[in-house]
């Protein structure tokens, strides 16, 4: 089957933590065919370049699909601004997202989500909660007022709240918080570069995915605009080959 | 309507085909659409040897445009002969393969790697990348440089040899003079203009690069104007490039003296924007009472 680009109806566009705007975007097709970890690539009228926003939940049976982002520059506010009944022209799902079969009933994962890079992992951490699984969550934030997604996450796994500057939850990065939260049997994260950086090297020793965020042009793997160097002296493209890679795998 | 173009080694069933470095080489695209429908493709730039290219970031959003400093990257001459060019041709559309080097060895090296296949129609010459520090732009710069860059390729390869223009310069006619003087078959423009955008909480260069080239709508009347000036002195065909995004575009630079186009950014923005375009092209070009393609360029009032 052809790739397509879609126009996605805004169902409703709220703020849900300082400058973190949630939206809920009505498209049957692309809410069925959404796995967690996967993006929409989304033409905010008047702008050039698509911006590649992450999935926070997707409803098959409602057709609908919420995307998570946080106003960073002029395509994000104007983006935040888009109000319900409009339409946005959309591609996607792109890129890999996390499989669910690398789970295996029984587990121990530990989720690390930070900023922006919560709302994929939310979405995976969903998925999670149907297998038989123990979930840990740890979710880093600037500062109290950025903090979002708490209580979901508290339903569906023991959960750690970490600000950098400690006003809310343990004080500092995510990293900080591993001490605590025991053995497990694998990881998976998404934040900023130096946060994974963080995660990859603390926990250099155990099996773990990583999801990542860069600048990108086309969003469908032409361009080269978002490559990433991977340790067999290649290179992997973000868009199309991720954003999903194995910690071991990439040079972060 | 008839929108076919002939030109040296190409013979295009329409004057559309994708920019050099914005449809990487064509596989990812032709996920949305059959690559038949183009003209023609210009296929990311061959060096000798595989090159990864530049740190990221390697794009930004600018006014009516963006920046990007990819850095040529590219698997390398031989792997693009041995995995690209043969899925492309399994196309109904011509092959156009951009060259780039740092050096005059390395443009004949991989002007001559390309006689190995009788699939592609015609080079193009990259003279003109402002990404990589030997990455052209001193031989897209200097008439006397591109002269010999443009005789020397002419001078190894069997195919058909269009040179890409760097904008980034203050006489381009003369450029374009000396190319054709050299010999090039035709020429293409234009390349991207080098430009900067700072990240105002740190003050420093967004691009990695700290410089990239500008492309999109905001080029566009640099490209009319520049096609414009080089049409009234150059008689070699020019495949136009710079900003298109509707079939008005296309109109505008084949009546600015372009003989074929070339669909860049637009294609991040809409993956079918080529298409889109070969489609809106018969109407447009009805609308202002020209019956083809080839009636524009007979009609238009700059002629050399």
């Amino acid at each position: 089957m052809m790739k397509k680009k879609y126009e996605m109806k805004v169902l409703s566009v709220e703020f849900i933590a300082k400058e973190t705007i949630e939206m809920e975007l009505y498209q049957p097709e692309v809410s069925k065919q959404t796995v967690p970890g996967q993006f929409l690539h989304l033409l905010v009228s008047g702008f050039t370049l698509r911006r590649p926003i992450s999935i926070a939940k997707v409803d098959p049976q409602a057709g609908t699909v919420t995307i998570l982002f946080k106003i960073v520059g002029d395509g994000t506010k104007a983006l935040a601004a888009y109000q319900p009944g409009m339409t946005i022209n959309v591609l996607g799902p792109n890129g890999n997202g996390f499989s669910i079969d690398d789970v295996k009933d029984g587990e121990r994962v530990l989720l690390v989500g930070g900023g922006i890079g919560v709302p994929p992992i939310y979405h995976f951490a969903k998925r999670l909660s149907e297998k038989n699984v123990d979930l840990i969550a740890v979710l880093g934030f600037q500062s109290k007022d950025y903090v979002f997604y708490e209580e979901a996450f508290k339903e569906i796994a023991e959960t750690y709240v970490v600000t950098n500057d400690g006003s809310y939850g343990y004080q500092g990065f995510v990293t900080h918080v591993f001490p605590e939260v025991g053995a497990f049997d694998q990881y998976f994260s998404c934040g900023p570069l130096p946060m994974l950086r963080a995660v990859t090297t603390e926990l250099k020793d155990s099996k773990g995915k990583v999801s990542l965020e860069e600048r990108m042009g086309c969003g469908v793997g032409a361009c080269m605009a978002c490559v990433l160097p991977t340790v067999d002296n290649s290179y992997k493209k973000i868009c199309s080959d991720g954003p999903v890679f194995s910690a071991q795998e990439v040079i972060l | 309507m008839n929108l076919e173009v002939k030109l040296p080694g190409l013979t295009l069933k329409n004057p559309v085909m994708p920019a050099s470095g914005c449809f990487g080489f064509g596989k990812e695209y032709s996920e949305f659409y059959d690559l038949s429908r183009l003209g023609a493709i210009m296929m990311k730039a061959a060096t000798q040897f595989e090159r990864f290219g530049n740190p990221t970031p390697r794009v930004a959003e600018t006014s009516s445009g963006m920046l990007n400093a990819i850095g040529l990257q590219n698997p390398g001459v031989e792997r693009i002969i041995a995995d690209e060019v043969p899925r492309l041709a399994e196309y109904d559309m011509s092959i156009i393969a951009n060259i780039a080097g740092s050096s005059l060895e390395e443009y004949i090296f991989v002007a001559e790697a390309f006689n190995q296949t009788k699939d592609v129609h015609a080079l193009e010459l990259n003279i003109s990348c402002p990404n990589v520090k030997e990455g052209g732009i001193q031989f897209g710069t200097d008439p006397d440089m591109a002269k010999k860059v443009t005789a020397a390729v002419k001078e190894v390869s069997n195919l058909p040899l269009y040179v890409k223009l760097s904008p980034n310069v203050t006489n381009i006619v003369e450029m374009a003079k000396a190319v054709e003087e050299a010999g090039a078959d035709g020429l293409s423009m234009i390349n991207t203009l080098t430009g900067m955008k700072l990240h105002l909480p740190t003050g420093k260069p967004l691009i990695a690069n700290q410089t990239g080239g500008l492309s999109g709508a905001a080029i566009k009347p640099i490209a009319i104007r520049m096609i414009y000036e080089v049409r009234q002195q150059v008689s070699i065909p020019i495949i136009g490039m710079g900003g298109i995004s509707t079939a008005e575009d296309v109109l505008e630079f084949l009546q600015a003296g372009a003989d074929a186009v070339a669909v860049g950014t637009a294609n991040f923005q809409n993956p079918f924007a080529c298409v889109d375009i070969i489609d809106a092209l018969p109407e447009t070009l009805t609308k202002y009472q020209y019956t083809s393609v080839q009636d524009v360029i007979d009609r238009r009032s700059v002629q050399v």
